[in-house]
């Protein structure tokens, strides 16, 4: 029997094939880039339902009582930070009926008031009144009418989570050794002081949100998606910055880590050596003449690690399911439709730093988004049509499936290979299985 | 105003020592003066501004990116902020912050013929209007501001872009150069897909 006949045929949710046949050891069917329904349940159960989402950086609500309006899949949410600064997160929708009470992306407020009846709520949820309370009889109990409170919100060092499932694992549990992962980024930051203060760039393509996903742990493409970038980079001679991802990567350094749940990172710092390498080796960026002579004489023998500070941290790492490290960016999966997406790219400055470093690192976060980024999302529109076409079924990660000597578990347990294996993609997809089929595969 | 660039600096299609805390000043105070009230201009003014956006344009419109580049300045700025009307350049990221040497390679990389976001390219045409113009009065650059719309068609999509540009355009001795074009997005802070196109 093929899979596909129900989907051409169109088919109720009491007849759609099982998830379990759609994710195979080597490949998924196309139906899970394509398919509304899969899609709507995603938006339930892997963004929030039964799994963390990642919503905001603390940096974004620098103060008691701040707020940022954001979507949780597809609800939209207010994260707030109470007069205490816990954070919360509630349904940006009037308990009344319906309407969104938040209409600015971010700011400082104690309460919400509905705009449409003016029905008045804390910034923890509680409702703190109605118009014209006569209106409703006595037996109206404010406490039913509170906003929708998302079950739970947590931060590791600065990054949001919430999900809506009470017996989800505790956040750093589900973040596991990905937590190592985050504290070498962060602590790259003297201090661990990292601050999302400038507008994101918010980019957009027409192809399911797992595109991204499947892209950001993936190591076999920077030499073929990103030609036009590394060509660019030889203008001037030489640039060493990315163009190992285009000599032989299976045999160089790199390395590709699965930290379970979903999540992975690709390590591109063993192309480097010791301090002053990830600026030696970056494409020149604005102004970068003029900041290295100042750095350097001001700051002597501290200028190498400076100035390294303005490059990228040379790790991907990727969290399941929407939040994305690369360089010194942190980027937000947000699905929009089956078929369309938001990739927000939030820059990062950084404390106790001269001033001249942050501005060197705007300038070093515009490059990517310019010159790399738009490749891979005209790509990941064309893979979107290239999927309309449904006799052809699957889509396949079977790169570096039984071939020996590339995957090794390491001491603390964790699986890796060489960074062009596509098992980031097989990995994450036994998570989204979990997640979408209760009591699946494993 | 400028700092002295070192000899081996000068050429700013492959060097960038010109952009220092200073130049950052100078962007800050044109990009404020871009948007204050200026007094009405002489007709003759009016005209050559016009007809120079409606040159600038036809050079972007037709692809001729390389003629393009040569009207800018070797200190120019090609700058298309996140932030509506700019925002702080030292402290938030750009659409395009691009010096001479960025710029350059922008133009490099759009003519390479492996950009995916550009195979098969942008087709543009804009229209510009609401020309004004005044002088910088503690430079004597040319000022001008102007609404614009550009249409788009790539890949079977045609997209609409509204903002407005200021330009301070610098006298050579072949004509006006640009020292500064500035972008302003109408939406620049919020979704955009394949935002590679030339504006």
């Amino acid at each position: 029997m093929t899979l596909q006949h129900d989907a051409v045929a169109g088919r109720s949710a009491a007849i759609r094939p099982d998830l379990r046949a759609l994710v195979r050891d080597d490949r998924v069917h196309r139906t899970l880039y394509t398919d509304p329904e899969i899609f709507a349940e995603e938006m339930v159960k892997i963004f929030g339902g039964r799994s963390w989402v990642y919503l905001a950086h603390e940096s974004q609500l620098p103060e008691p009582n701040s707020f940022l309006s954001v979507r949780m899949g597809l609800r939209p949410v207010i994260v707030t930070r109470d007069r205490a600064g816990a954070l919360h997160t509630v349904f940006n929708r009037c308990s009344h009926r319906g309407a969104t009470l938040c209409r600015e992306q971010s700011g400082v407020a104690k309460s919400f008031q509905c705009p449409y009846h003016g029905w008045t709520f804390r910034n923890t949820g509680e409702l703190v009144g109605t118009p014209w309370p006569q209106g409703y009889g006595e037996d109206f109990d404010r406490g039913e009418f509170g906003l929708h409170k998302v079950a739970r919100t947590e931060s590791y060092r600065g990054f949001v989570f919430a999900t809506l499932n009470e017996s989800a694992p505790a956040l750093t549990d589900w973040l596991g050794p990905a937590t190592g992962w985050l504290d070498y980024w962060i602590d790259r930051a003297p201090g661990g002081e990292v601050l999302v203060r400038s507008g994101a760039h918010r980019m957009g393509y027409r192809g399911n949100w797992k595109l991204a996903y499947d892209n950001a742990g993936d190591g076999y493409h920077p030499a073929f998606s990103h030609r036009s970038l590394l060509e660019m980079a030889s203008r001037m001679g030489e640039s060493k910055d990315m163009a190992y991802f285009g000599r032989s990567p299976d045999e160089g350094p790199m390395r590709t880590y699965m930290l379970g749940n979903g999540h992975s990172v690709i390590d591109q710092r063993p192309n480097y050596e010791g301090p002053g390498s990830f600026w030696a080796n970056q494409r020149p960026q604005p102004g970068r003449e003029r900041v290295e002579e100042y750095i350097r004489a001001e700051y002597g023998a501290d200028a190498d690690r400076l100035l390294d500070l303005c490059v990228g941290s040379q790790i991907n790492l990727s969290i399941f399911p929407n939040l994305l490290i690369i360089g010194n960016q942190i980027q937000v999966v947000e699905p929009l439709a089956v078929d369309s997406t938001q990739l927000s790219w939030h820059a990062t400055s950084i404390g106790g730093v001269p001033p001249e470093i942050n501005t060197m690192r705007m300038r070093t976060q515009e490059d990517f988004p310019a010159f790399g980024e738009p490749d891979d999302q005209a790509n990941f529109e064309e893979v979107q049509r290239g999927l309309a076409a449904p006799e052809a079924e699957w889509v396949f990660a079977n790169r570096g499936l039984n071939v020996p000597g590339w995957q090794e578990v390491g001491p603390d347990g964790v699986v890796s290979s060489t960074a062009t294996d596509e098992l980031h993609m097989r990995h994450y997809y036994a998570t989204w299985l979990d997640l979408m089929t209760p009591g699946g595969v494993r | 105003m400028s700092t002295e660039i070192p000899s081996r600096f000068a050429d700013t299609s492959s060097w960038s020592y010109h952009i220092g805390n200073d130049y950052y000043r100078e962007l800050s105070r044109q990009s404020e003066l871009l948007r204050e009230d200026w007094p009405e201009s002489t007709t003759d003014e009016l005209s050559r501004a016009t007809s120079f956006l409606a040159g600038e344009a036809r050079l972007v419109d037709e692809g001729r990116f390389n003629d393009w580049l040569e009207l800018f300045t070797d200190d120019c700025l090609y700058w298309v902020p996140v932030t509506p009307g700019g925002g702080e350049p030292t402290v938030e990221v750009s659409h395009a912050f691009d010096d001479r040497r960025r710029l350059t390679d922008r133009v490099y990389w759009l003519r390479t013929g492996l950009a995916f976001c550009q195979i098969p390219a942008s087709r543009t045409r804009r229209v510009i209007g609401n020309v004004e113009t005044t002088v910088d009065p503690s430079t004597g650059d040319r000022l001008v501001r102007s609404n614009f719309v550009v249409h788009e068609f790539r890949a079977g999509v045609t997209k609409i872009y509204p903002g407005w540009y200021g330009h301070v355009l610098r006298s050579s001795s072949d004509g006006w150069r640009i020292r500064l074009k500035q972008v302003n997005l109408l939406d620049s802070d919020q979704l955009h897909e394949n935002l590679t196109l030339v504006f």
